[in-house]
């Protein structure tokens, strides 16, 4: 089973101090560089197109073809302007971990993949986007990037090509809002970040108004291995529509939480194999495929393939792959309480679905845990929901919705337990990790 | 410009609720509803402001966007432009969108108070109303609301009660796009977001109070209007603004005898739907303790005011008149408040009742050059530069103009116009660059008081260019003279814009000595015969006086009497006016409140103030814009009223007594296509004759010349130098600030205390001549007295300071004996 995983970008992580450009250049690390500066930058974007490279940071819109948006005819709109990479490393949702253990233990091959793909845009300055509150992976970032420049992989005439890249690691707030890139954009420009509308798309009218790529660490970083090895390599990986390996995250009530690299389409029943299943004593309740604001899944679909179309024909989205697992001692209606908790602090207020909307659905979802209420309530939740789903300004309000209406869908009878029985059924304290063996519900 | 023409008018076909409709390519769905009489509702869409898709109150559905597909969630309507063969559904025929809409609606409804019997907005407020049209009936929320200890001044005018917010960001984006000053904007995030100020910037903005009408709800109020009236209990009618000379729309709206409020007027080919805090709040002067209600005639014996009925003040007016012809002349000095037909009345009265041409409108420093300039270019004119035109010119040259403060719709314009061009149309010939200017993205041409007839020669404009000429330009020796040069020598269109709403209307009505209506000139004897036929009498073809001369020939003895309306004789130029109206032999006063004038005159006549009769300001376009009595008094008569009593005592009267009348007599003169007047610069100029027409004579033919040793007319500002220690001598300019002590502007605190704190400004280099820190207290004397005020640095040159005409308390012609020009002394004082 262990052959299930496919360690590529995170192939160093037990290696000596790997976030050293020392360690990561003995390992053949900035040899993809070379290759890319000795292709054209559009050839680049072919590859990339060819790889099946699909965007990691939740949505997997294929990133050759994003690329590919960026006007490079100057009398096209925007494309006598200059042209920006942003990395979204603003990794802030509920459950999702990749990133920031990924820029942690190998940062350079971030900086490298950055290069490459500012290079295939013809970008002369990127950036870095990194939530601020992970210190110490903005160090990390701030030394690989510094240790970059020294050795002539940044800067002027890199590597004798002529080429300029200038790369800031910015450090922001902490806003989950600031993950949504055109919110990213307004905060990195230094406004108040709130999403912006669209049209005009970032492509042609991004940061500081110019046309802009914004893309997921873990997608530049597997720029990496694409130019590397070559597209068909990337693409003998993976499902039919979604090739490649990735990072999956494994938390909560597993034996071993931690990334998993593995080809897209593996199965959740695999991972647990490999991560010694869910914690002894315990079997599965409930698990999210991508993060809190993908619909959460049930033991039936433990056999989902989870690659982008199988997760979504579950009913629910691949996501970050952040596979937060539950196991019976869990209470559904606190889990999701918490969630929409987390939705309506983070809510930016620009959009009265997601602002007045969260600040309601915790409010109903507190008095259910309670068990104050009617059976009526549940329908208003999904009534409320409807009112919230498709109708906000960005994708945050969306996600707000997905653990109610899904928990609802499989775990009605539990939200009516609490109302029958006048508060919540479980004991908050068996579901704790450092709770004692065989505690029970 | 065709093929500009050409993408207007491409049209865009689509379905909205199966009725089709045909728009303008660009068109958001949201008006193209409107086209077929759909109403979505809407709270942060506002046409004027850019989309922003914030409230989703304007979701609809659509089954196909126009490529064939339908969008899998329904969108904003405010946000999406029309496509061909777009099929929408509203409200009207979605259920879909009808049911996003009033989740919308009860969403917002969740944390909104249920205070509406005690709010301000109850009545008028499009929350109220499109909770009734579009939401449920019955909330379902039961849960505790928002709330926040309320109100929060945003300024001393306007107040904000963040619970009642739907944070629709009307307010912000105006301040931001519109007005140009961002000091407040949305702070925090989710439901506790609120329109928050930046602390250490005051809301300081000259239109501030458009944020409260554009407030879909009760949240943004003014504290002269909070909690005073209702929206149903007040009667609204469209009027003018009579503060400047932009002629905006307004509504005033008022309750058993006083105007409760002002608003905004919709005139998208004037103002839009914005105005100036002073036409909204600067209205109280009307109601003050001051006004005159009687006439009052001077008592013979113990010259004490005495009041009187109106038949015998208009006799004792009539006689004294009369009298003071016999004795050398009748002049007439008129103020800007007066409307067109008032203002005509005058122009008539003086030539047919005192049979003379001693006539002026200019209640501020003029000169002959001014005069012949205003008379050869602008009177009788009719509409010339638009504001339309603003937007489209290839550049806009302002000079002796600052829009901000004495133009305010036209300093929207500029803003909006450089906005949307992406480029730096405004240029301004001014001593430095103005909060204003940066504004309107504009560049300075830095220009000392007096230089900017050299400024003007040096300037290039192209012929799509406009140059718009500020009544000020007319205390600079040879300035209204380059102006026309440069006009005549580009090919650019120009404009004169007055301050006051009723100058434009005064210059056409002939209150000009050597004019008579429509720009007809006394000189020509065609023209007094075709404006003597209309009136039935000889129009006298005597030289009449310019205002300066009136004055002097008044204190020199030489008049026999004067009329005078709306005029503060501090505004005039010569500190010695006062002591020319005492000389007056006969001096009839018709005015609104008690004043420097009333106090000395015979007769006084109490006139309607502009909410009390109808009337036409005439704006700097020369657009008439005509206005009828807001609440009728029948005690307060219009100017024009009062000048036909006395013309009856004097003879056979006026030949009209009411608006109307006298608006008939107007139509009737018509346009005059005889002959005009020439200007110098107009033609190909010699050197000469441009010097000749803008060198000191110019001024020096006016009474009302400041004394040469305050004068900087012939000493660069350069070479000002420093007299002693920490004093030094600069060269002042000044101009009056939008809100200031104007007595218009009397009344309301909360209004005053939205002006700017005076200040004076002064180059980096003459503060470290001062030997002060900036913000330190400076002594500005000049020949009457001083004023200390903080310093501030701006981007003057050198040896040139500003600081604002008549604010503060201040006025620096009454109070420290200077105006523009002048050469003022500056010490510093300790910090």
């Amino acid at each position: 089973m262990v052959d299930a995983l496919t360690p590529v970008l995170s192939d160093l992580w037990d290696a000596d101090r790997p976030w050293t450009l020392e360690t990561y250049r003995d390992a053949g690390g900035y040899s993809a560089l070379d290759k890319a500066f000795g292709m054209e930058p559009s050839a680049i974007v072919e590859m990339v197109k060819d790889s099946g490279l699909r965007g990691r940071g939740g949505a997997g819109f294929p990133t050759g073809m994003k690329w590919g948006f960026i006007p490079q005819d100057p009398d096209k709109p925007g494309g006598d302007k200059p042209k920006y990479l942003v990395v979204n490393a603003d990794e802030s949702e509920p459950g999702t971990c990749k990133d920031i253990p990924l820029m942690m233990a190998n940062p350079h091959v971030l900086v490298e993949g950055v290069i490459i793909s500012a290079f295939a845009i013809r970008a002369e300055h990127a950036f870095i986007y990194v939530r601020g509150e992970v210190l110490h992976v903005v160090r990390r970032l701030q030394r690989a990037v510094q240790e970059a420049y020294l050795a002539g992989h940044l800067g002027t005439d890199i590597h004798g090509t002529g080429y300029n890249l200038e790369l800031t690691v910015h450090a922001g707030a902490g806003a989950y809002i600031c993950g949504e890139e055109t919110a990213l954009l307004d905060s990195l420009e230094g406004r108040r970040g709130q999403p912006r509308l669209r049209p005009p798309f970032p492509a042609v009218a991004g940061l500081y108004a110019a046309p802009t790529v914004i893309n997921n660490v873990e997608t530049i970083a597997s720029v990496v291995p694409v130019v590397r090895n070559g597209p068909e390599w990337f693409g003998s990986m993976g499902t039919e529509k979604s090739k490649g390996m990735t990072l999956y995250s494994l938390s909560g009530h597993v034996a071993k939480p931690g990334q998993y690299e593995a080809p897209l389409g593996v199965t959740l029943r695999e991972l647990l194999d490999i991560a010694g299943g869910v914690r002894e004593g315990h079997e599965l309740k409930f698990w999210t495929p991508g993060g809190s604001s993908t619909p959460i899944l049930t033991g039936e679909h433990l056999d989902v393939p989870l690659d982008y179309e199988a997760v979504g024909e579950a009913g629910s989205m691949l996501g970050t792959k952040a596979l937060q697992i539950f196991d019976e001692t869990t209470c559904v209606v606190r889990a999701v309480l918490r969630w929409t908790e987390f939705y309506k602090h983070e809510s930016c207020g620009k959009c009265t679905p997601c602002r007045e909307g969260t600040w309601w659905l915790v409010q109903v979802l507190a008095r259910l845990e309670r068990g104050e209420g009617t059976e009526n309530d549940l329908e208003v939740l999904l009534d409320q929901c409807d009112n919230i789903l498709g109708r906000a300004f960005c994708a945050l309000g969306d996600g707000a919705t997905s653990p109610i209406t899904s928990s609802i869908q499989y775990f009605r009878e539990e939200y009516l337990q609490h109302l029958t029985e006048g508060g919540c059924p479980f004991d908050p304290a068996a579901s704790t990790l450092f709770a004692k063996e065989g505690a029970t519900a | 410009m065709s093929t500009d023409a050409v993408e207007k008018s491409e049209l865009v076909t689509l379905t909205i609720d199966d009725v089709e409709v045909s728009v303008p390519k660009g068109t958001l769905v949201i008006r193209a509803a409107e086209q077929i009489g759909v109403q979505i509702p809407r709270f942060c869409d506002h046409p004027l402001l850019e989309p922003v898709g914030a409230c989703r109150q304007c979701l609809v559905e659509v089954l196909d966007a126009g490529n064939g597909r339908g969008m899998p969630k329904p969108p904003a309507s405010c946000t999406l432009a029309v496509a061909d063969g777009m099929v929408v559904r509203t409200q009207a025929t979605s259920k879909v969108a009808d049911k996003a809409q009033q989740g919308t609606m009860e969403f917002l409804l969740i944390n909104h108070p249920l205070d509406c019997p005690m709010c301000d907005k109850g009545g008028e407020c499009p929350l109220q109303n499109q909770a009734m049209s579009n939401g449920r009936g019955e909330s379902r929320y039961i849960e505790e609301k928002r709330t926040y200890p309320k109100p929060i001044n945003i300024s001393t005018q306007v107040l904000l009660d963040r619970e009642r917010c739907v944070l629709c960001a009307r307010c912000t984006r105006f301040s931001e796009q519109i007005a140009g000053d961002p000091f407040i904007e949305m702070i925090e995030r989710g439901a506790l977001q609120q329109v928050g100020i930046y602390e250490n910037e005051p809301f300081d903005s000259y239109f501030s109070g458009n944020t409260i009408q554009v407030c879909p709800v009760g949240a943004l109020t003014s504290s002269s209007y909070r909690f005073r009236s209702r929206p149903f209990d007040l009667v609204s009618t469209p009027s003018v603004g009579e503060h400047d000379a932009c002629g905006s729309a307004i509504r005033v709206d008022h309750r058993r005898g006083k105007v409760m409020r002002r608003l905004s007027g919709n005139d998208p080919e004037v103002n839009e739907e914005w105005i100036t805090d002073k036409d909204r709040f600067a209205f109280t002067y009307a109601q003050s303790g001051d006004r005159i209600e009687t006439p009052l005639v001077r008592d013979e014996e113990s010259g004490e005011l005495r009041p009187a009925s109106w038949p015998a003040a208009f006799a004792v007016a009539a006689r004294g008149l009369a009298a003071a012809g016999e004795r050398g002349g009748v002049g007439v000095l008129t103020g800007g408040r007066l409307t067109a037909e008032d203002a005509y009345a005058y122009s008539k009265f003086a030539r047919v009742a005192l049979d003379t041409n001693d006539i002026d409108f200019r209640a501020r420093p003029h000169t002959p050059e001014e005069a012949g300039f205003l008379a050869a270019l602008v009177a009788g004119r009719g509409l010339g530069v638009e504001y339309a035109d603003l937007e489209g010119a290839s550049s806009v040259l302002l000079v002796g103009l600052e829009p901000e403060d004495e133009a305010g719709t036209i300093f929207l314009r500029l803003r909006k116009a450089a906005r949307a061009s992406g480029r730096k149309p405004v240029l301004s010939i001014a001593p430095f660059t103005s909060p204003g200017l940066r504004k309107m993205h504009g560049t300075l041409v830095r220009t000392a008081p007096g230089d900017e007839p050299r400024a003007l020669d040096e300037t290039e404009l192209d012929r799509d260019a406009v140059i718009l000429v500020g009544e000020r330009v007319a205390e600079v020796p040879g300035g209204l003279t380059a102006a026309a040069r440069l006009a005549a020598r580009t090919g650019a269109r120009m404009a004169w814009v007055p301050r006051r709403a009723g100058d434009r209307g005064a210059l056409d009505a002939g209150c000009l000595p050597q004019l008579l209506p429509g720009g007809r000139l006394v000189d020509d004897a065609a023209a007094r015969v075709d404006i003597g036929t209309v009136w039935g009498a000889t129009v006298p073809s005597a030289p009449g006086r310019d205002g300066a001369a009136i004055l002097a020939a008044a204190a020199a003895g030489e008049l026999g009497g004067l009329v005078v309306a709306g005029v503060d004789p501090v505004d005039l130029a010569d500190p010695r006016a006062g002591a020319a109206l005492d000389a007056a032999g006969f001096l009839v006063s018709l005015e609104l409140r008690e004043s420097a004038v009333t106090e000395r005159a015979d007769v006084v006549f109490p006139v309607a103030p502009a909410v009390n009769k109808a009337g036409t300001f005439v704006n700097w376009e020369g657009r008439p814009r005509p206005f009828e009595t807001v609440m009728p008094e029948p005690a307060a008569l219009p100017d024009l009223r009062v000048l036909a009593g006395i013309a009856e005592e004097m003879g056979p009267g006026l030949g009209f007594r009411t608006v109307q009348e006298a608006r008939t007599e107007m139509a009737e003169i018509g346009e005059w296509d005889g002959e005009r007047a020439t200007f110098p610069g107009r033609s190909e100029a010699s050197e000469a004759e441009t010097s000749a027409a803008a060198g000191p004579s110019g001024l020096a033919s006016s009474a009302l010349t400041p004394d040469p040793a305050t004068t900087a007319t012939d000493a660069p500002a350069s070479s000002a130098s420093s007299v002693s220690g920490s004093a030094v001598q600069a060269v002042l300019a000044s101009w009056k600030q939008m809100v200031d002590d104007g007595r218009m502007q009397d009344g309301d605190p909360a209004y005053k205390g939205t002006a700017r704190k005076p200040v004076l400004l002064v180059s980096a280099a003459m503060l470290e001549r001062l030997g002060v820190p900036e913000g330190a207290l400076v002594e500005l004397t000049g020949t009457v007295g001083s004023v200390v005020l903080p310093a501030k640095v701006a981007d003057l040159p050198d040896g040139v300071c500003w600081t604002a005409t008549n604010s503060g308390g201040v006025n620096l012609a009454r109070d420290v004996g200077v105006h523009t020009g002048s050469v003022v002394r500056l010490e510093g004082g300790p910090a």
